[in-house]
């Protein structure tokens, strides 16, 4: 059976994987939101040096936080080609045909192009240090407040969580129909994008019904002991904030008050 | 029978997944049988002894690590058009294989297989009829949707799905997992029936010792991913200690047999089925 990763979790030991989920998930946000307050470069230093102190102690290779990028290359091409070539402004470095590029529009393009890649950044940071159940259980709690506006944060979180533990049985699943229809002498791996999507019917639609099928005998197992999704309930792992955590919120609050300061002093 | 060209035979056969990497786990080690052609063996084991992984050599849906498999003498991994021939020519029934079902009727789920070998109609409509018939699935159910069916009906459906394709050997993995007894005993004869008449070779994973003990000729027992012991039934089950070692036991009828004698009653014979314990005993208690 070939191991699957679980959304990109990358497990290992350092203080950043042992911090509280809750703490990282809140800590990555209000970076996310800090990053749209630096309007000038020492601010963009101070942002990256948080993440790449952050990266370091997190002892995830910085291959995997990379590889992040991949997603939205286009994105950041995009955004930095656009700003460099049509931001008019301060002196013209130099120009080529119709294009014109000038020092506003350089700074203006470097400016977003950190913005865009230390968010990426500081996101992938935190799914790749937290595993998706502690996700999980962070997003319900800061979901919790809400509870109070109708949101059903519990009902989220337990729909999260059961998505998660189905993906490696869905897996095991498809792979097990698609040897059984090979066998039958299905081809899915010749021919062109019709045939191809073709020959997927004899595996989805299995894969669906055998899916539904779990979902029928979870929910039946679930009602069976008695689950009530809004009924209060405890954990059999309580988040608990540690001293640890408290040192990374210190850590955290120096940078993100370093990052204001660059702004308003 | 025996002599002819194996129908199946392994060489030091050997399966590590996801070798060369830290996830490397050996599957099988050097697994060497031979399956006579028209053969009715039986394959026995514990869960993840290895059968499933076993029985996926037999039609190449793995390639083995180490050794060589061939079928009716030819090496399977030779190249594409033997791959594909193998295919055919070794139909595996998966367990619970009525979840690969997905027609929207009897009649087209069954002749997925035949049109995938690029039969002309007739040759499709004619295998299909057979199969069914073989199975004991009547014309009016082949318009039917295989969902609205009952548990034992699709699978029989699923089975004749694989036998439309007329493989010359077939391999069925827990043939009878989850039935009701009346179920079981319809598929187990169904099968039984298809060895005798059309011929060919059947290999059986199972672990109900009562199935194996009652229908096949030979037995491999698998145990920890190598061969434990093989040969005929009386070889096998002779030693039900060797057997419940390693978590299997021989038929009831058989230990109960031995227990007897091992409480110093002198009765001769070892029985693998019911009937013939019935028979042993009836003529122990006459003499």
């Amino acid at each position: 059976m070939p191991r699957i990763a679980i959304g990109q979790y990358y497990p290992a030991n350092s203080p950043i994987h042992s911090l509280d989920p809750r703490f990282k998930l809140v800590c990555s946000f209000t970076f996310i939101i800090m990053l749209f307050f630096i309007t000038s470069a020492p601010g963009y230093v101070v942002a990256a040096c948080f993440i790449a102190v952050s990266i370091k102690v997190s002892t995830v290779p910085l291959s995997f936080i990379l590889r992040s990028l991949r997603a939205i290359f286009i994105l950041l091409l995009f955004t930095v080609a656009l700003n460099m070539f049509f931001m008019p402004g301060g002196d013209l470095v130099f120009r080529l045909g119709f294009i014109s590029v000038y020092t506003e529009g350089l700074s203006r393009a470097a400016m977003m192009g950190s913005r865009l890649i230390l968010l990426i950044f500081s996101s992938s940071l935190l799914t790749l240090t937290t595993s998706p159940i502690d996700l999980t259980g962070a997003i319900e709690f800061v979901l919790t407040p809400l509870k109070k506006l109708r949101v059903p944060a519990a009902e989220i979180a337990m729909m999260m969580t059961i998505a998660l533990r189905f993906i490696p049985t869905l897996v095991e699943e498809m792979d097990k129909i698609m040897k059984a229809q090979k066998a039958r002498g299905a081809d899915f791996e010749t021919g062109g994008i019709v045939k191809k999507a073709r020959s997927l019917i004899p595996l989805l639609i299995p894969l669906f019904i055998s899916a539904f099928r779990r979902a029928d005998e979870l929910a039946m197992a679930m009602e069976a002991r008695c689950y009530r999704p809004d009924a209060p309930r405890t954990r059999m792992k309580i988040m608990r904030l540690t001293q640890r955590d408290f040192a990374a919120l210190g850590i955290a609050a120096a940078f993100f008050g370093l990052i204001l300061a660059t702004r308003y002093f | 029978m025996q002599h002819q060209t194996a129908a199946i035979e392994c060489v030091g056969l050997g399966h590590t997944y996801s070798p060369g990497t830290p996830f490397a786990k050996a599957a099988l080690s050097n697994i060497t049988l031979n399956v006579g052609a028209g053969e009715f063996v039986g394959l026995i084991g514990h869960t993840g002894s290895g059968k499933s992984t076993l029985i996926q050599h037999f039609n190449a849906l793995l390639q083995p690590t180490e050794g060589t498999i061939r079928i009716h003498g030819a090496d399977i991994h030779a190249d594409k058009a033997t791959l594909r021939a193998t295919r055919q020519n070794v139909g595996l029934v998966f367990q619970y294989p009525e979840h690969q079902l997905f027609e929207v009727s009897v009649y087209k789920d069954v002749s997925f297989g035949p049109e995938n070998m690029g039969l002309g109609r007739d040759e499709v409509d004619a295998r299909v009829r057979k199969a069914l018939a073989l199975v004991g699935i009547g014309a009016d159910s082949f318009e039917k949707s295989p969902f609205e069916l009952s548990g034992g009906q699709k699978r029989r459906v699923a089975i004749a799905g694989v036998l439309a394709m007329q493989p010359s050997v077939l391999i069925l993995d827990e043939p009878t997992a989850g039935l009701d007894p009346r179920g079981r005993t319809t598929i187990l004869s169904t099968i039984k029936n298809m060895h005798d008449e059309l011929g060919i070779t059947v290999v059986l994973v199972s672990h109900s010792m009562e199935d194996i003990a009652k229908y096949v000729s030979k037995i491999i027992v698998m145990h920890s991913g190598t061969i434990f012991k093989q040969g005929t039934r009386e070889e096998v089950f002779a030693d039900a200690k060797a057997l419940e070692n390693i978590g299997l036991d021989a038929p009831v009828v058989s230990r109960l047999f031995q227990e007897l004698r091992a409480k110093g009653l002198d009765i001769p014979g070892t029985p693998f089925t019911t009937h013939e314990a019935t028979q042993l005993l009836h003529q122990f208690l006459k003499n």
